[in-house]
């Protein structure tokens, strides 16, 4: 890569930039730094597309009564069973359990401060669920995106 | 207390810490020094290892391979020290920074406040360097961001102690013996040989220069497998791990490409400066692959078949790779590096 083709597409990262590595007019490799790259913006805008709709599709099954809240929370932290087991301390089956609405109802307030303590909310927090979510941080889109 | 460490952003957090931690002890390393006597380049396409569902493509060597292996061969000394307790952990990081010792950490990133959001990933592979504490706040400097950043102790605590996928455990690593560097040759020739000996020679077909061709193989087929969307999501996904903060553009190519100058340069070696050449040249194809597969990631391929043209720059990646490898066991063998 020449140093003039450094990309400077900004990204997710805003205005951090990041390190890469191109030639200079010598061919001699130095360290320029870059805004971005339209293609990775592209890759990373796609994965936190995939996340985003993974999370709506739960809070339509928490609001139909065939999840629990838990379980938008757990998606919200890109958590899954086995991950959010080691944080909160339950077994993997528990949580299992916890993720249905049955299983959800049962737990205490101390449970439920578990759970809440590893999302760092508040209890009352973890029983809420909101309308529609955004999880996705890229809000500002590469203006070079388009011209790819 | 503040430790008089000179911060240096890198594009990879592990060759980065390993150039600022040498760099402390006044044996300053490029980056890119390091990340090739370190033997970072590397490539593996394992479909058994599933991220999210998704298959795991490395460009990178395993986890800490590129640190201890630098420090080795540079004739330092390293002593790790992992941990179950959280407080006992933090208590031995305050000891050594006391002594004036910086110190290595091992870290999650989903929970570095100092993260961007968007990079906030169940990622425990992270590293930086603490070299300072103000009451109760660290001072930390990771070789991702272009300035020293702060934490508090609670959350670098939590970060130490991620959970997932290999978690650090509080893994944290200093120097017990400084490293005098002397002739760099011998480390070099050792570093390129064990480099051109992992992607040529490894047995089966997942890894080094057989794993590009048999995943170009595979992606031939991935939007009849997979159907187009799945295809797309696979495809997204090999360029973050291509491309993605920490790579310093193509999949490390060009930091090696930039080691191998670097080398060529202190050895006076003609044939590594135009093997240099010959590796941006790779590494400009991987972009040019990356650039097709977003394409395909936004639904605006062109051509008939994207996926059977994105196979094809995959094949032209790997033999290009190859020649560059080949050529560099020739010299090993001739005894010219």
């Amino acid at each position: 890569m020449h140093i003039k083709d450094v990309p400077q597409d900004i990204g997710m990262a805003g205005d951090q930039k990041e390190v890469c590595y191109a030639v200079d007019a010598d061919g001699r490799y130095t360290l320029a730094s870059s805004l971005g790259w339209a293609p990775k913006n592209i890759a990373n805008e796609q994965a936190w597309e995939l996340i985003e709709q993974e999370v709506n599709d739960i809070l339509v099954r928490v609001r139909t009564g065939r999840a629990s809240p838990l379980a938008y929370h757990m998606a919200r932290n890109l958590m899954n069973i086995k991950l959010l087991s080691r944080y909160s301390g339950f077994f993997c089956f528990q949580v299992y359990f916890h993720l249905t609405p049955r299983g959800f109802r049962r737990l205490t307030s101390i449970q439920k401060q578990r759970y809440a303590d590893v999302f760092g909310i508040s209890v009352d927090e973890l029983d809420r669920i909101p309308d529609k979510c955004r999880v996705n941080p890229h809000h500002i889109r590469s203006d070079r995106e388009n011209t790819l | 207390m503040k430790i008089p460490f000179k911060h240096k952003q890198s594009s990879h957090c592990e060759s980065g810490v390993t150039a600022n931690l040498f760099t402390f002890y006044n044996q300053p390393i490029s980056e890119a020094m390091a990340f090739g006597i370190g033997e970072g380049l590397f490539f593996g396409y394992l479909p058994f290892i599933k991220a999210n569902g998704l298959p795991l493509t490395t460009f990178r060597c395993r986890l800490g391979g590129i640190l201890n292996r630098t420090v080795k061969r540079l004739n330092g000394r390293l002593h790790w020290r992992k941990f179950r307790n959280p407080h006992k952990a933090m208590a031995a990081l305050d000891e050594q920074l006391a002594k004036g010792i910086p110190v290595g950490c091992r870290t999650g990133a989903y929970r570095l406040p100092y993260f961007p959001p968007a990079f906030r990933f169940h990622f425990n592979m992270h590293n930086l360097v603490v070299y300072g504490k103000e009451e109760d706040t660290y001072l930390i400097s990771d070789p991702v961001f272009s300035e020293p950043v702060s934490c508090l102790s609670a959350d670098l605590m939590k970060a130490r102690f991620a959970q997932g996928p290999m978690p650090p455990k509080g893994r944290m690593y200093y120097f017990k013996q400084v490293p005098v560097i002397g002739d760099m040759a011998p480390a070099i020739r050792q570093a390129i040989k064990g480099v051109c000996r992992t992607m040529l020679n490894t047995p089966g077909p997942l890894i080094g220069i057989r794993g590009v061709r048999f995943l170009a193989n595979r992606l031939a087929k991935w939007h009849h497998k997979l159907g187009t969307r799945k295809a797309a999501i696979y495809i997204g996904h090999l360029i973050r791990m291509q491309e993605e903060i920490g790579t310093g553009g193509a999949g490390f190519r060009f930091m090696y490409a930039a080691f191998l100058q670097e080398a060529g340069t202190q050895l006076c070696n003609q044939p590594l400066l135009q093997l240099s050449e010959a590796m941006t040249q790779v590494g400009d194809q991987w972009r040019t692959f990356a650039v097709h597969g977003s394409r395909v990631c936004k639904g605006r391929s062109v051509g008939a078949d994207p996926f059977a043209d994105m196979a094809e720059m995959l094949r032209i990646c790997a033999t290009g790779e190859e020649h560059v490898y080949r050529q560099l066991t020739n010299l090993l063998k001739q005894k010219l590096i």
